[in-house]
């Protein structure tokens, strides 16, 4: 296998004390993001990225994909103790990890909760060891009209497939897709829509609208809610690690089942949240003891979090291999490689070959080191909900705003993620969903490159597009998808009323 | 089910009142959400059309893909707009109530101040402003533990930032006494 070769290769690169101990350090600000209300994985990686750009390549992704790691582990602790879900995918995991804590069993729903996250996330980074490169030589084959037809497939099932109002999805995306048009025009090199402001020559930072978005945005939501709480302290012992690690053979259909789930959600735009969901209900609709469900059943923290770890994962996949994020953190994750001059897609893997494999090895390692470290360390992380909201807030509030700053130098830059962070706090309260506009922000320039390439290409024909079977069937899919709804409420309506004809 | 065990509890004494009377409800911000859109929808859109949204011999003008998107943009506000209308279950929905709109300003406006000081004072300086002063008014924690508390963390920053990586920041007058 050269896939297994590559991946020793990965290893030797990492295995630096300098790296383990960036590794640590990623782990430890990721749990510690995840587990602060108001703050979650990809605000964590948008408001910590600045620390990196110092930084190689290669320490950078792997501290950044460790804080990630960590932001997905820590979403559990506060579900569990507390019932506040860090994460909206930790949702799932509070209907019986809560209950579990209130019976006095936080440690080994705590235990369940880590290990089934672990167990989710080492089958996606198996996925991708294996199919990752596969998809990329697969897609160094492809042309502008084939990667323009991947992203409008990405776009399409963002629009088809969400499960927010459509016109609201789409709005987010055009605005997302405008935003990346302003400055300058790469490929003519003339300026558009900066109306004269020579702030907006550069354009809207990618990241400096991330932080806005997640960073100030999560803060105006979360001072909205009253923020007493009352929680559990658990200390994990390490019999009940390995009782609860006797047991696990028992669950293994649950866990396969959520693991699929996962990685098929995680690659598709579909996230971790609804993978989560849908993890939980299988688990509760195959289950032979449907009632004890929600009433503190081990299985059903099992099932959410190997799901929702599984699909955090999976999301990088198509990152890696094609340049185009599974989800909003991914989505940062690419900003984070632009910045330092890689180009994601399927060339990374021929280019930067060291830079890839490190990153992958770094997905194994980061979770074996962050089981260890999350199962050791729970206690101090639960007191850390102790420190009052209005300590933490301010000091969100100036990493946000060193984030900003770092990226380009520009106190315009302060000013626009504050923009962003009221923009960010209305959106989500009206309903418009914000990862499509933070994928639409990340690959707008690519997309009308693309778009542009194809079209200079074939001198305008919008043919090109249906040119050869490839290309033909990716814009096909993604026009059907786009019109999913549609079609799928046509096709019940078919089948309704043939049902009655046959009965 | 026992709750003897409970160790962690934190208060919230400035917490929201649940019965505050709504300022605004979901309908009416996403009629002004759906118009201001159509509003930047239109001066785009205009842009676009200014620099050029047609067809060259080599292929499309640069302000071709920006003004297809405008007109997206600008046809998806105005569904939602006619939809926000007519939605009977936004009108319903309370956008935000008063006393969540006095918590949201009492972070909005500091972040603002904070934000404006940070060009006169630099970074640093207004950072610790901001951390101390919050925690003092909006938190109404001692005095000393928010001073502390506000230093410390702006210490480490300084340290993180200006010493161990390198990351240049704005700075006042403070720091050039200092000889940063």
């Amino acid at each position: 296998m050269e896939a297994l070769g590559l991946l020793m290769h990965g290893f030797a690169v990492l295995l630096t004390w300098k790296t383990l101990l960036l590794m640590m350090l990623g782990l430890v600000l990721g749990i510690f993001v995840g587990v602060l209300p108001g703050l979650g994985g990809p605000n964590g990686v948008a408001i910590l990225l600045p620390l990196t750009f110092t930084m190689d390549p290669t320490s950078a992704i792997v501290m950044l994909s460790c804080i990630y790691w960590g932001a997905l582990f820590g979403g559990a602790i506060t579900s569990i103790l507390f019932n506040i879900p860090g994460e909206a995918w930790s949702v799932a995991t509070t209907f019986d990890g809560y209950p579990m804590a209130q019976q006095g069993r936080a440690a080994e729903a705590l235990t369940a909760a880590f290990t089934s996250s672990f167990i989710g996330s080492l089958v996606a980074v198996m996925l991708i060891t294996f199919l990752a490169p596969m998809i990329s030589s697969f897609a160094l084959k492809f042309g502008p009209p084939e990667f323009f037809a991947v992203y409008l497939l990405t776009f399409c099932s963002f629009v088809g497939l969400g499960r927010e109002a459509k016109h609201k999805t789409v709005i987010s995306m055009s605005l997302g897709l405008l935003l990346a048009g302003i400055g300058m025009d790469t490929v003519s090199g003339q300026l558009r829509m900066t109306f004269g402001s020579a702030e907006l020559l550069r354009g809207v930072n990618f990241l400096v609208a991330v932080i806005g978005l997640f960073g100030i945005s999560e803060i105006l939501l979360t001072m909205e809610e009253r923020l007493a709480l009352r929680g559990h302290a658990a200390g994990i012992s390490l019999r009940v690690v390995l009782s609860v690690w006797k047991d696990l053979p028992k669950y293994w259909v649950t866990l396969f089942r959520s693991s699929f789930i996962g990685c098929w959600l995680g690659i598709t735009p579909g996230g971790a949240i609804a993978a989560s969901f849908m993890g939980y209900n299988l688990a509760k609709r195959f289950s032979k003891d449907q009632d004890s469900f929600g009433k503190g059943r081990i299985e059903g923290v099992f099932a959410p979090e190997t799901a929702a770890h599984a699909s955090g994962t999976a999301a990088l996949l198509p990152m890696l291999a094609l340049g185009i994020p599974g989800s909003g953190t991914a989505a940062i994750l690419l900003g984070g490689l632009m910045v330092w001059g890689l180009n994601p897609g399927p060339l990374l893997f021929v280019e930067h070959k060291d830079f890839v494999w490190g990153l992958i090895a770094s997905m194994y390692l980061g979770n074996v080191v962050g089981l260890v470290l999350v199962l050791t360390t729970v206690p101090i992380f639960a007191s850390i909900l102790r420190v009052p909201f209005a300590a933490v807030a301010p000091m969100i509030v100036v990493s946000c705003a060193i984030g900003a700053y770092a990226i380009q130098n520009a106190m315009f830059d302060i000013w626009l993620m504050l923009g962003f962070g009221v923009v960010g706090y209305a959106f989500k309260k009206i309903g418009i969903p914000l990862a499509p506009f933070t994928l639409a922000l990340v690959l707008g320039n690519r997309a009308e490159d693309a778009f542009r390439l194809s079209m200079i290409g074939s001198g305008g024909d919008m043919k090109v597009f249906w040119s050869n079977g490839l290309v033909g069937s990716i814009t096909t899919l993604a026009i059907v998808l786009l019109f999913w709804p549609v079609i799928d409420k046509a096709f019940s309506s078919v089948t309704r009323m043939l049902r009655p004809a046959k009965a | 089910m026992s709750n003897t065990d409970i160790e962690i509890v934190v208060e919230d004494p400035t917490a929201p009142e649940a019965d505050s009377p709504q300022v605004a409800s979901v309908r009416a911000v996403d009629v002004v959400v759906c118009l201001l859109l159509l509003a930047l929808a239109l001066t785009l859109g205009y842009d676009n059309w200014r620099t050029g949204a047609g067809w060259e011999s080599t292929g499309p003008q640069s302000g071709y893909f920006p003004f297809y998107l405008s007109i997206i943009l600008g046809g998806a506000s105005l569904y939602g707009l006619v939809a926000a209308f007519l939605s009977r279950k936004e009108a319903s929905e309370v956008f935000v109530t008063r006393a969540q709109l006095r918590r949201v300003m009492a972070v909005l406006v500091p972040t603002l101040l904070f934000c404006l000081a940070m060009q006169f004072l630099g970074l640093y300086v207004a950072s610790f402003l901001l951390i101390a002063g919050f925690m003092r008014m909006v938190g109404k924690i001692a005095l000393w533990k928010s001073l502390l508390t506000a230093l410390v963390f702006t210490a480490v920053m300084f340290v993180t930032f200006d010493i161990a990586f390198d990351v240049i920041m704005p700075k006042g007058p403070l720091e050039a006494a200092l000889g940063r």
